[in-house]
């Protein structure tokens, strides 16, 4: 909320060389962050004056009429000046800038020749004076201003605009009165409270031929009230000391009856409205909406009203939204001549709901919402009244209320408490100066046991932690110490969270560079990756950022795709990019959970629905390359990063991780049909690693033979420590082994054939040739080179042993994969 | 065959000679077949002691060995000396230029938002915290309800929230991490020592500060007897570990609907205070919805958005380097290697 300094100098005597940094530590000291502090008048400096218009020479020769104007500015003669303006007579009080002065806008004031007379000075509009938007003519003061004395303090145009956040259980501090007490009990000074005055004193107030209320609905409001007043002459201006000040808390002058509740509402925190009581028909009540209906507010929207609308309504009609938003047909115009002027003590959840249905957060609205002081309705309605009967002219007719302000709530409590829960010492004076501070009433009945009496604004402080915060903050949380707890002896990673590093530092050591990418997916990339099945079984955002990205992420292909077309749109080359992360697949049905109690812990039932209302979210390892992770330099040609690269890190991973893998060659989309690797841990696909499809890298404008990878993290079991085997210090001896075989047999079959034929001495095998016969004899064979490595672990191996283990491998190869042995 | 001593000096001469004479280790290689190998002179006087009489076998073998010696220890060092000599040549020859070595595999990268969320779990494990998480996609009642924020309360609009249709799955994109730390109330008894980081969404605009995917750490300590003391000590202790050792904390009063008392951290940092986080004794209230006895347990609980941290700490001035994933961001920071 902005505030002006001015204002809060009305009600707490803030030390008059207050710096802006003052003022900000002032509020943080007591929980308010102050946004911002804007100076306004910087720019002008005076001598400007309260001047008497002593006579008027009209000056009829020019092309528009100009008057030369007789002033007296309190300096004992007169000065004259040229003005333009025609809004003013003899004896007008009006603002005169004296040579010497600077207005807004670098505008020196001096004495100059103009219109063959000498002009001494400038009498001033209030868009000169940077305080308004005003042009129409010059400012005519009030009256009662003294001649002579420094218009810039008088029209408050040096000021500090204050602009404080406001926690959503302050609402009083939505309010000058509600800052004041703040920046008062922070800066130690008098706090004068203006809900204290007595606003109509002296006024006669009679009952009858008032407009009545009633409350039909009592869980809307605990209270109304409706002062009627008569002889309204709403068509009169707002005086500028009362537009000045709403400009500065940001609000728009609209018209007086308007100006004014909104006044006393920035003043006293109570919103109020003002009917035309002429269009009331019957009595006012508060009632909700039982059905949904139609209804137009005063900013001329029609509106549907949900059914359980909380409203004012009369006998016939529904008069405004409550502490919303007015209707537009009991609307104050110029035409009223009596007013009906609503001060009310909502309930806060019916506003927040009204606002929450009708999208409608109105400056009302933001308060009730927030919990005003139901004991200041009633002030705020006669300050009110008091302004419309000094600046309208009306007389009051009287008032009706219904309902009843509650009784502020009582704690009972033990003062120690809350310094073992502050983890400091309060002295008893401290704990109980704080809470007297901020308004409260406390009674001593014994050591041990405090009575607190809350302020009626504090509808916050409910238990004994409220208390503390109170005590913490107006004593200054610096006199807090500082110590440090140690928690459980034993604490370590999961080996979920120690697998997650390792992956990335895997990753990252080989070059590759690690992106958190949104999860927020397009239909149309859905779309172009083929997503089927569980994978096209998105999450929709009600509210996504863009319309165009909608869906949660079921995979982190879209992501990284994505961010590696950006990279190469800005020059690179090489680019090889992982993420770890979530997807969310909607994948099963799920309990539906409604409106469980938070007072106690739910059943263990419940708590199951609770967790199983939460889809399961699996943790993936994401990986894309486009170019080589091994370069071409001097030294040489790269070699750029391929299908084979993929699968094989893709495998590393899973192996790493204690798991074996199983390689099956797939055509799961968006993986090229003939380069796409499925790895199975015990028949299940836990990855998927190769070459991306070629119309894929095509839409997606990549360049081709573009890889990737995916590694379902959460897919692979948690393996115990492996068993060391005893390492063989025997010499190896080698056997490699040639054999074609069908083109469409997979290597891994063939390895695995010859692994299992070569016996238990086999240390490892490796294919190291692989090449297509291109002959018309051996038409789609395809010839495999291994090489085998043989140890005992007890004696050197026999060139005789060596072979036959050879011939048993080969004997498997020929018999399951229909190899033929090349000798 | 007879021998006199002169002849053994005669032969010892003559191989030192050759030993000295020979300028490389091709010519020394020849010297040695000639005057130290099996077949040399020196050699044969040896081999000719077994002729001798015995009475002189004795004086004349001593002639013999010191022959050998000198010949041996000449030839050696002259052996060396040559082997210098070459090595020193060859060596140079073989000179490169050290500085074009280069790696041939790209710079990779952790981002650093993973460097510095395992720098802090590692610092809250030394704590002696656990590490829990939880999942992004979440229930209502577990990012709001049960941390006080009940429906219609302006609290609840304080975080601009992502719903999943249909509204009333009640699966949100959790605006904290804070519904880990019930997760982790509810399913265990104090006392507890967490620290929740993760991935949390807020319905705010990309720009230079700002960004709707964001991360979060989170600490939840609920224990007998912890008292907002305890709260500023970690929070000192945690600021210290990330910005160094001077760094001052101070503790602003605010409102979150899950602490009470509720407080914002700042940090001193290169000459001014910098909001770091949102802080507070847990909320009796959350106490009691995560049926755990407000009167004889008290907590506290932090959070902090990670991507300020690092924007403070690295000095990155812009949000957007820090979700584009551009390869040159992560690759300034490596693998972590420290």
């Amino acid at each position: 909320m902005k505030i002006p300094l001015s204002w809060l100098r009305e009600f707490a005597d803030i030390p008059s060389n207050i710096t802006p940094d003052q003022i900000e530590n002032a509020f943080v000291k007591v929980g308010f962050e102050v946004e911002d502090i804007y100076i306004s008048g910087a720019d002008l400096t005076g001598p400007l004056v309260v001047a008497r218009v002593a006579a008027i020479e009209e000056l009829a020769e020019h092309k528009k009429p100009i008057r030369y104007v007789s002033l007296d500015c309190g300096e004992g003669s007169i000065r004259y000046v040229i003005c333009g303006a025609r809004n003013f007579t003899v004896g007008d009080l009006v603002v005169a800038a004296l040579p010497g002065a600077v207005l807004p806008g670098n505008f020196a004031i001096s004495a100059r020749e103009t219109y063959g007379k000498t002009s001494n000075g400038m009498i001033c509009s209030a868009r000169e004076l940077g305080i308004s938007d005003d042009h129409e003519g010059i400012i005519v003061l009030p009256t009662t201003s003294q001649i002579g004395a420094d218009a810039i303090a008088l029209l408050e145009i040096k000021d500090a605009i204050i602009d404080v956040a406001v926690n959503p259980d302050r609402g009083y501090a939505l309010s000058a009165r509600g800052l004041a007490r703040e920046i008062a009990t922070s800066l130690g000074v008098t706090f004068r409270d203006p809900a204290l005055v007595d606003y109509l004193a002296g006024e006669k107030i009679s009952s009858s031929n008032c407009v009545q209320v009633r409350i039909d609905d009592p869980s809307g409001a605990d209270y109304i009230q409706i002062r009627t007043l008569e002889g309204v002459n709403v068509r009169n201006e707002t005086p500028l000391w009362m537009s000045r000040r709403l400009e500065k808390c940001g609000m728009r002058s609209i018209s007086l009856a308007v100006d004014i509740t909104n006044y006393v509402m920035l003043e006293l925190g109570q919103p109020l409205h003002a009917f035309d009581a002429d269009k009331i028909d019957g009595t006012v009540v508060v009632t909700r909406t039982k059905s949904s209906s139609e209804f137009t507010t005063l900013d001329n929207q029609k509106r549907t009203l949900v059914a359980g609308t909380l409203m004012i309504g009369d006998d016939k009609k529904h008069l405004s939204i409550a502490g919303t938003m007015g209707g537009l047909d009991s609307e104050v115009t110029d035409s009223t001549s009596r007013i009906a002027l609503e001060a009310a003590h909502f309930d806060p959840i019916s506003i927040a709901k009204n606002s929450r249905s009708q999208r409608l957060s109105s400056e009302a609205s933001r308060r009730l919402e927030r919990n005003v002081d139901p004991a200041v309705a009633s002030v705020a309605s006669a300050r009110a009244s008091a302004l419309l009967l000094e600046l309208t002219g009306a007389r009051l007719v009287g008032e009706s209320s219904a309902g009843a302000v509650g009784t502020p709530r009582t704690i009972t409590f033990d003062p120690n408490a809350i310094s073992q829960l502050m983890g400091y010492d309060y002295s008893s004076d401290q704990i109980h100066s704080a809470l007297t501070a901020i308004g409260g009433a406390v009674e001593i009945k014994s050591p041990g046991s405090w009575l607190f009496t809350a302020p009626t604004w504090r509808a916050d402080l409910e238990v004994l932690s409220d208390l503390a915060e109170e005590v913490g903050r107006v004593n200054g949380l610096d006199l807090i110490p500082s110590r440090l707890p140690i928690g459980k002896q034993g604490s370590t990673l999961t080996p979920m969270q120690y697998r997650k590093r390792g992956v990335g530092s895997l990753l990252a050591h080989l070059g590759f560079s690690e992106t958190y990418n949104y999860p927020f997916v397009s239909p149309e990339m859905v779309k172009t990756l083929g997503f089927v099945g569980p994978r096209a079984a998105s999450f929709r955002i009600a509210n996504p950022m863009s319309e165009e990205a909608p869906l949660l992420r079921t995979h982190l292909l879209p992501g990284l795709l994505s961010t590696l077309s950006r990279n190469l749109s800005r020059g690179a080359k090489d680019v090889a990019l992982f993420e770890i992360g979530t997807v969310f697949r909607d994948l099963s049905a799920r309990p539906r959970v409604e409106d469980i109690s938070t007072a106690t812990r739910p059943s263990d039932a419940t708590i199951a629905q609770i967790y199983a209302s939460v889809p399961a979210q699996s943790l993936f390892v994401g990986a894309v390359v486009s170019g080589s992770l091994d370069r071409k330099g001097w030294w040489g040609s790269g070699r750029t990063f391929d299908w084979s690269d993929a699968i094989a890190l893709a495998e590393r991973i899973v192996t790493e991780t204690g798991n074996r893998a199983e390689i099956v060659q797939s055509d799961l989309a968006p993986w090229h049909p003939g380069r796409c690797a499925e790895i199975q841990i015990d028949g299940k696909a836990v990855a998927h690693a190769g070459e991306l499809h070629p119309r894929v890298l095509e839409e997606l404008n990549l360049p081709p033979r573009t890889v990737a990878f995916a590694v379902i993290l959460s897919e692979l079991p948690i393996v115990p420590a492996a068993t060391a085997t005893p390492i063989r210090t025997m010499p190896a001896a080698i056997q490699d082994i040639s054999l074609f075989v069908d083109r469409q047999m997979p290597s891994a079959k063939v390895e695995a054939a010859l692994r299992e034929g070569a016996g238990e001495l086999l240390e490892s095998i490796a294919l190291f040739d692989r090449y297509e016969q291109s002959g018309a004899t051996d038409e789609g064979k395809v010839s495999l080179a291994f090489t085998m490595t043989f140890r005992a672990p007890d004696r050197t191996l026999t060139a005789d042993e060596v072979s036959g283990f050879r011939a048993s491998a080969a004997a498997v190869a020929v018999s399951t994969c229909g190899a033929t042995i090349r000798e | 065959m007879t021998l006199t001593s002169a002849q053994i000096d005669e032969i010892t001469s003559a191989a030192l000679v050759a030993i000295g004479s020979a300028t490389d280790l091709e010519a020394l290689k020849e010297v040695r077949i000639g005057h130290v190998g099996d077949r040399s002179p020196i050699a044969r006087a040896n081999q000719a002691l077994g002729s001798m009489e015995v009475s002189e076998r004795a004086e004349f073998g001593k002639v013999i060995g010191k022959g050998r010696s000198t010949i041996n220890t000449a030839f050696e060092a002259r052996q060396k000396e040559l082997e210098v000599e070459r090595d020193a040549r060859v060596l140079i020859e073989e000179r490169v230029d050290v500085s074009i070595a280069a790696r041939r595999t790209p710079q990779g990268g952790l981002h650093p938002l993973t460097l510095l969320t395992n720098e802090i779990c590692d610092l809250f494990i030394g704590l002696g915290y656990r590490v829990a998480e939880g999942p992004e996609l979440e229930s209502e009642w577990l990012n709001f309800d049960s941390l006080n924020i009940p429906a219609d309360h302006p609290a609840r609009t304080m975080q601009d929230t992502f719903f999943i249709e249909p509204l009333d799955s009640r699966l949100v994109l959790r605006t904290h991490t804070s519904p880990v730390q019930m997760r982790t109330m509810l399913e265990e008894q104090p006392p507890i020592y967490v620290i929740c980081p993760g991935r949390t969404y807020r319905a705010d605009e990309l720009d230079a500060t700002h960004t709707p995917v964001f991360s979060q750490v989170e600490g939840l300590v609920v224990d007998r007897g912890i008292t907002m003391a305890d709260l500023k000590g970690t929070l000192d202790y945690f600021a210290r570990a990330i910005f160094g050792p001077d760094v001052k904390t101070r503790l602003r009063p605010s409102f979150f609907p899950f602490t009470e008392p509720s407080a914002e951290v700042d940090f001193f940092f290169n000459g001014r205070w910098i909001e770091w986080g949102g802080c507070g004794m847990v909320n009796p209230k959350v106490l009691r919805a995560a049926g755990i006895d407000p009167q004889e347990f008290s907590g506290f609980a932090f959070g902090m958005g990670l991507e300020r941290t690092l924007m403070v700490k690295h000095g990155i001035t812009d949000m957007h380097d820090i979700v584009e994933g551009d390869i040159r961001f992560s690759q300034n920071f490596g693998s972590g290697l420290r």
